[in-house]
């Protein structure tokens, strides 16, 4: 584009406006990576949800268990693969700020079911052989610098005392925003110490042969139990992972809500900066309609300025949250693995654009309608 | 050879045929110019004189193709631009019209080559061949040794020499002048006059002035007087008229 450099010493003109414009964009911008990043975090367990695994929870509550002996009655229901189980520990390392979630699974089912857990086979090795061993994910291991070989103590909440832990291995995720903030350990470990729910587990979870087998299996299951003491609730991973979310509130909304609020106020501010920029300069834009530019171009030119002042806040937004986020991941861990992704980033920039090119569209055509002798008039 | 009694023999390079234009103030109609006829060969150096509000900037508004008059015809080196659509009419001011302001009219942010250089964005040379044309045009006006200076870092004179570096730029058909001194002291204002005069007199550009100074508007060939929309002629020496 010749007129570029226009567009670009226009822009410089007054400096300080340009950043207070630009900086508008870049505080939005940066808000809407962070909520971005923490309906992420929220949607973590539903994103990264198997669509062939099934959950199987008590239906009075989650925090209710079921008994042990139900494992070998689901691996007979038809279309089921392979079962595995996991109880909640709730334990505190060192104190209760360094909440981390803890579970104790079966050793022998549990990677095989969550095979989109990235281990060594070294660490698997070790993690069958060591009763007290433990695997923890890639981020908890960076937040208290854990490595391969440390001892890991833990205070009992539900189940009280000391429980000390061999880290055998170091985790990761197949995805960039894969939760890896956990620690999973063995639970026949639990079930030699713990002194009551012994022969129970938190939940199973069933691993289908099929995806499309899903509807199935799960009102078999729930018929197989039926009018027992431990009546089952099986819904997809999916859908159990958005029900943790939903007891949140809606955070969607929400989310949703403040982001609306602040691109609309943007437009407001953004529009507001245009519409003077261009009365300041209503001469100059005659003179240019004078030697010979067209209303079009002079229409391009009053967007492009906007565009560019809204895509240079986003940019510098977007990054600074790319780069604030891990931080704040690791100090509140609660609300899951923030992760600003391309995709985020992508739509970020592209929405800023938008906001950009709207807020400079009345200005623009108010440009382009400028009628050269009146504006020389005004000179 | 300038004309205004309509009877011109149809070679002239701007032909202007019962041109009025009126406007509305409120309920108050304003007749501008009533029935004016203009006929200008090419090479014609001509200056219109006229108290205030005679109709001098609307003449000039209207032969830029900057506005457009209530009835009759302006003719342009065979082009009649009182029937051109507003879009055309910008491109047609592009190639054939240069303007010069009283204020200069300057873009503060650019510097001077680049403030000359904006008439050539619109064609389809080549950065070196614009490169090429600024410098020559700013060498013509003599300030080639202030290309990269900002309109804010230049006097007066020098900021009305690069309009009119400007205004040649991309060599058209006629140069339209709108108090071109008025702005400026004595000194400058002659060193403009010598730069106005030197380009119809060595480069052949043909000059249409508007100028309420009467020792400005004598130094043009022809002067013609406007006054209430009519136009008059004022014979002189050396003149046409």
């Amino acid at each position: 584009m010749k007129s570029f450099r226009l567009v670009w010493a226009n822009l410089r003109r007054k400096k300080i406006r340009t950043t207070l414009a630009i900086g508008s964009f870049t505080v939005a911008l940066f808000l809407f990576g962070l909520l971005a990043a923490i309906r992420t975090g929220f949607r973590g367990g539903t994103d990264a949800a198997g669509a062939d695994r099934l959950d199987v929870i008590n239906r009075v509550s989650l925090i209710l268990p079921l008994p042990f002996s139900y494992r070998d009655r689901l691996l007979k229901v038809p279309g089921v693969a392979a079962v595995t189980y996991a109880n909640w520990f709730g334990g505190v390392y060192q104190d209760e700020r360094n909440f981390f979630p803890q579970f104790a699974v079966d050793k022998d089912t549990w990677f095989d079911v969550y095979s989109d857990y990235v281990i060594s086979a070294e660490g698997r090795d070790a993690f069958m052989k060591d009763r007290q061993a433990c695997m923890v994910g890639r981020a908890l291991a960076k937040r208290f610098g854990f490595k391969v070989g440390d001892r890991l103590p833990l205070r009992g909440t539900i189940w009280t005392g000391t429980w000390e832990f061999n880290i055998v291995g170091i985790y990761d995720g197949n995805r960039p925003e894969a939760d890896t903030t956990g620690m999973f350990f063995r639970a026949d470990y639990l079930e030699e110490r713990r002194v009551f729910g012994k022969g129970t587990v938190g939940w199973y979870v069933v691993k289908l042969g099929s995806p499309d087998d899903a509807v199935r299996v799960t009102k078999a299951i729930d018929a197989l139990f039926d009018n027992s003491p431990y009546e089952t609730l099986t819904q997809t991973e999916k859908a159990f992972a958005a029900s943790f979310v939903k007891q949140m509130g809606n955070v969607e909304l929400l989310i949703m809500t403040i982001g609306a609020v602040v691109f609309f106020t943007l437009l407001l501010v953004t529009g507001n900066t245009m519409a003077i920029a261009v009365r300041e300069r209503s001469g100059e834009l005659a003179v240019l309609k004078t030697v010979g530019f067209s209303d079009l171009r002079v229409l391009r030119l009053v967007l492009a300025e906007a565009v560019l002042i809204a895509g240079q806040g986003g940019i510098i937004g977007l990054a600074l949250a790319k780069l604030v986020i891990p931080g704040l991941s690791r100090a509140l861990p609660m609300l899951g693995v923030l992760y600003v992704s391309p995709l985020t980033f992508a739509t970020g920039l592209a929405l800023a654009l938008a906001v950009g090119a709207a807020a400079g569209l009345l200005p623009a055509i108010g440009a382009m309608r400028l009628r050269v002798v009146d504006a020389l008039r005004r000179i | 050879m300038v004309r205004i009694d309509g009877k011109g023999n149809g070679t002239a390079l701007v032909r202007v045929r019962n041109l009025d234009k009126k406007y509305r103030r409120g309920n108050e109609e304003i007749h501008v110019l009533q029935g004016l006829n203009l006929d200008v060969d090419a090479g014609d150096f001509v200056a219109f004189m006229g108290p205030s509000g005679s109709g001098k900037t609307t003449l000039l508004n209207l032969l830029g193709g900057l506005d457009v008059p209530t009835s009759g015809t302006i003719t342009v080196a065979g082009d009649e631009i009182t029937k051109l659509a507003a879009a055309k009419l910008t491109s047609w001011r592009a190639r054939h019209v240069g303007f010069i302001f009283q204020l200069y009219n300057l873009i503060p942010v650019l510097t001077a080559f680049q403030n000359v250089e904006l008439p050539l964005l619109l064609t389809k040379l080549s950065k070196s061949e614009r490169r090429k044309h600024v410098e020559t045009a700013l060498a013509v006006v003599g300030l080639s040794d202030r290309m990269k200076h900002y309109p804010r870092q230049l006097s007066g004179g020098q900021e009305q020499r690069v309009a009119i570096a400007r205004a040649i730029v991309a060599d058209p058909t006629f140069l339209l002048c709108d108090e071109p001194t008025g702005d400026l002291d004595r000194k400058s204002a002659d060193e403009i006059m010598e730069i106005i005069e030197r380009l119809v007199r060595e480069h052949g550009k043909t000059v249409l002035m508007v100028s309420h100074d009467p020792r400005v508007a004598e130094r043009a060939p022809v002067v013609l007087h406007l006054d209430k929309g009519v136009l008059m002629e004022a014979a002189k020496a050396g003149g046409g008229a």
